[in-house]
């Protein structure tokens, strides 16, 4: 069974009063992460195939082609988690 | 004029890619990037010359020994020291601010007393004086920022007064690049009897510091951020202040002799001679290496040519940023008080989705509070993007990084 640290690298509060979580992919795994939550989030917008913006559930969260996401607005890690394990199952 | 195409050969690292596009770094700011003569320094340290120093009558620590002594010259050459005896090698700029603060404060600062800083410090200018404030009752007292980042003179001058033991600013401020006027706060410090710290993070690697010019008591910078290794970095300060002063810490190097008197059966101990009295422990001999090396590097150059360097790039960078649409700077835009720095944002992003977005095309550039939070509340930001410049910069990275904010603003 695929798990979140499969695909995860690392996840890292952001610095600022934002409090965002940005999360970064592992390197071999980046574009199958890219993949798949493409395939399940609801594109809202996106510049030159690279940058998404993207919704899933209550969520809204920007994607990078470079293999990083960025997620705002959770109440805690394991909203985080929830959140990318339905993202990348 | 430097030639900033000829210094980039220097720089193995910027001929790699980042997400398939050349990397652009402009987050010198925080850290530089290290030539091919430094890390070769630090190579032919461990293959030809590894040892402890001031402790073997070897060759190797011979060897050692002479190398970080010269580091130590070298560096006092660079700010203008008297000699080595003032050039106090530690970790960086955070552990030189906290060495002063726990070496001078604990046995100079009591209740009634006051430190002042600005409101425009990086966090590691302004936490070891409120930690000492707690353990001495001495108060901190904080100067006012302009609304458009300068210092406040008259209101940071106005703080300063009998009761006042220490004045610490920072030379440049790491948020905004604003160039402080550190010579005349150090002047009003001194008439009211006071020291003056100044905090040369970031103006140490970017413009000529005279420290007898300044007539600063206490230097503190990084050798990380001026082109040599992590974990180096200086505290600068007149002898008579340094011999004045207890050790930071207690071990081995900072002693001259530990001993034990059976009658009392107790240590007696005396402090070695300056700066080993403030180096406790082995110190970090080949950082010392590197950061000579580096200080080598940037004197060919000339720091009069760096400067001017930078703040060429400054003057073109500003224009173009300004034209992309969303984008804001912050700060003062007035170029004869600030160097090479720009705080940034666009509009609807925060700073990570901006650096974010930069880092997809091989840029990279800061994004947060760059560890100055009080400046942030200032500018009521939750916080800031920064491009941050050095001498291995080109325009054509600037045309190259206002093509993509211009991107970004669409988005």
């Amino acid at each position: 069974m695929v798990t979140t640290e499969d695909y995860v690298a690392r996840t890292e509060g952001t610095c600022g009063k934002e409090q965002d979580v940005i999360v970064t992919f592992k390197f071999d795994k980046k574009d199958e992460a890219v993949k798949k939550i493409l395939a399940k989030a609801a594109l809202k917008k996106s510049i030159a195939g690279i940058v998404f913006e993207l919704t899933f559930r209550k969520f809204s969260f920007r994607l990078y082609g470079s293999g990083k996401a960025i997620f705002r607005d959770l109440k805690d890690k394991d909203e985080l988690n929830a959140l990318l394990s339905e993202l990348l199952s | 004029m430097l030639d900033p195409y000829k210094i980039r050969e220097d720089f193995p690292i910027l001929k790699r890619k980042v997400n398939d596009n050349p990397l652009i770094y402009f987050d010198n700011a925080s850290t530089s990037q290290k030539p091919k003569q430094v890390i070769n320094a630090i190579k032919e340290f461990y293959e030809n010359h590894n040892a402890n120093v001031h402790r073997a009558v070897h060759t190797l620590s011979q060897e050692a020994t002479e190398l970080y002594e010269s580091a130590h010259e070298e560096v006092a050459k660079f700010i203008n020291a008297e000699g080595m005896e003032e050039t106090v090698f530690v970790r960086g700029t955070t552990e030189a601010i906290n060495l002063v603060a726990y070496a001078w404060g604990l046995h100079n600062l009591k209740k009634g007393d006051e430190i002042i800083v600005s409101l425009m410090e990086h966090h590691s200018n302004i936490v070891p004086w409120e930690m000492i404030s707690k353990i001495t009752m001495a108060k901190v007292k904080y100067g006012k920022v302009n609304d458009d980042g300068t210092l406040d003179y008259e209101s940071f001058e106005n703080l300063i007064s009998r009761k006042t033991k220490i004045v610490c600013l920072s030379h440049v401020s790491n948020v905004t690049g604003i160039v402080n006027d550190v010579k005349r706060v150090i002047k009003v410090a001194h008439e009211n009897g006071a020291l003056a710290l100044v905090d040369g993070a970031q103006s140490a690697p970017h413009m000529p510091v005279n420290v007898k010019e300044l007539d600063a008591d206490f230097l503190a910078f990084s050798g990380h951020k001026m082109l040599g290794p992590t974990g180096i970095g200086v505290l600068y300060g007149k002898k008579d202040i340094l011999e004045s002063m207890e050790p930071f810490q207690g071990g081995g190097e900072m002693i001259r002799e530990v001993s034990f008197n059976p009658k009392t059966k107790r240590c007696s101990i005396s402090w070695n001679v300056l700066p080993w009295k403030f180096e406790a422990g082995t110190p970090n001999v080949c950082g010392g290496v590197g950061l000579m090396e580096a200080v080598r590097y940037l004197k060919r150059i000339g720091m009069e040519n760096v400067k001017r360097h930078e703040e060429m790039l400054t003057k073109y960078a500003l224009p173009r940023m300004k034209n992309c649409e969303k984008a804001k700077i912050f700060g003062t835009q007035d170029t004869s008080v600030k160097c090479g720095i720009i705080p940034f944002g666009i509009d609807g992003l925060s700073s990570h989705d901006v650096a974010l977005f930069l880092d997809n095309y091989g840029i990279m550039v800061r994004s947060g509070f760059h560890c100055a939070q009080p400046l942030h509340e200032i500018f009521k930001l939750s916080s800031t993007a920064r491009v941050s410049f050095y001498i291995y910069n080109t325009r054509e990275e600037i045309d190259r990084f206002t093509e993509v904010l211009k991107e970004i603003g669409q988005f």
